[in-house]
């Protein structure tokens, strides 16, 4: 079973997590401020990468807590996690292993 | 707080299906008695005691003190229970050292039902629907998590080094976590 390492629990089995999407997706300060096309693309276009891609994980059966991960879509490799609110060590275009 | 002794009338959802029974494999898995269970969620912060324990103990442990247990869930969140009798006692104790601390108490006894299963193949059997390693290494003596059971979230906890875990389950979730673990110990005697 994949181990996915939850900052407070450690390694843990993925059935106890849920992803909640792309992570640091900012909010626009003024929405008011907001064309309806960047508004529409802040709601519903995500990046989508084949590759390392950076998300919201939770470990919902677990501690409770959200947590941000990057992880590879092709491969299903987790390069890391880290404290949301946190920046990953490594980038997201990092060389594939 | 509500006063809930004066009309709290303990029935178990498992009356007449969790009979104690020795199954294959040396597994037994039978209900505990009711106890006090409070949730204590409080940012963690500056050291504070709860009833007795220090919150400062680490994630996904359990202290066990004089019939009393606190059970660290995760950075905010604690679950502590001790004798029915005491449950009052429990509360005000919490009230009166996080006064002046936000938090949450509540009192979850009725909600949850405590299952214990023992015996030399507890984690084999356990590991039917648990998918956590259960080894001396990963989860030893004094560990406590929420975890899975099939398809209902427990709270997994492993008090001493003897092979004896307790299962605390939401109550309607209880009949089907209790015949999961019959039928995985049932499962240990074909395996044999």
């Amino acid at each position: 079973m994949l181990l996915i390492d939850c900052p407070c629990c450690g390694l843990r089995p993925e059935t106890e997590f849920r992803c909640g999407g792309q992570a640091h997706v900012a909010r626009p300060e003024k929405p008011v401020d907001v064309g309806d096309q960047d508004w529409s693309e802040y709601l519903f276009v995500r990046a989508n990468p084949r590759g390392v891609h950076a998300e919201r994980w939770i470990h919902q059966h677990g501690c409770g807590r959200w947590f941000n991960a990057l992880r590879d879509t092709v491969s299903d490799r987790f390069v890391e996690t880290y404290p949301m609110g946190g920046k990953p060590k490594s980038t997201t275009t990092e060389a594939r292993a | 707080m509500l006063d809930d002794s004066l009309y709290a009338r303990r029935v178990s959802p498992l009356d007449g299906a969790a009979k104690p029974a020795s199954l294959p494999g040396g597994v037994t898995v039978r209900q505990l008695k009711p106890e006090a269970r409070f949730s204590l969620r409080v940012k963690a912060g500056a050291p504070a005691d709860a009833a007795g324990f220090a919150l400062d103990q680490k994630i996904n442990s359990i202290v066990v003190r004089g019939g009393r247990w606190s059970a660290r869930l995760g950075p905010d969140e604690w679950l502590i229970g001790g004798p029915e009798a005491d449950a009052q006692l429990i509360a005000e104790e919490v009230e009166a050292t996080l006064r002046d601390r936000p938090h949450s108490l509540v009192s979850v006894s009725h909600r949850n039902v405590s299952l214990e299963i023992s015996g030399a193949n507890a984690a084999i059997a356990l590991n039917a629907g648990c998918p956590l390693d259960l080894s001396d290494a990963a989860f030893p003596a004094g560990s406590a998590t929420r975890t899975l059971l099939g398809k209902c979230e427990i709270v997994l906890i492993r008090a001493g080094a003897e092979p004896s875990y307790r299962v605390e389950v939401w109550r309607s979730f209880s009949t089907y976590a209790h015949g999961f673990l019959v039928e995985a110990a049932f499962g240990l005697q074909n395996a044999a």
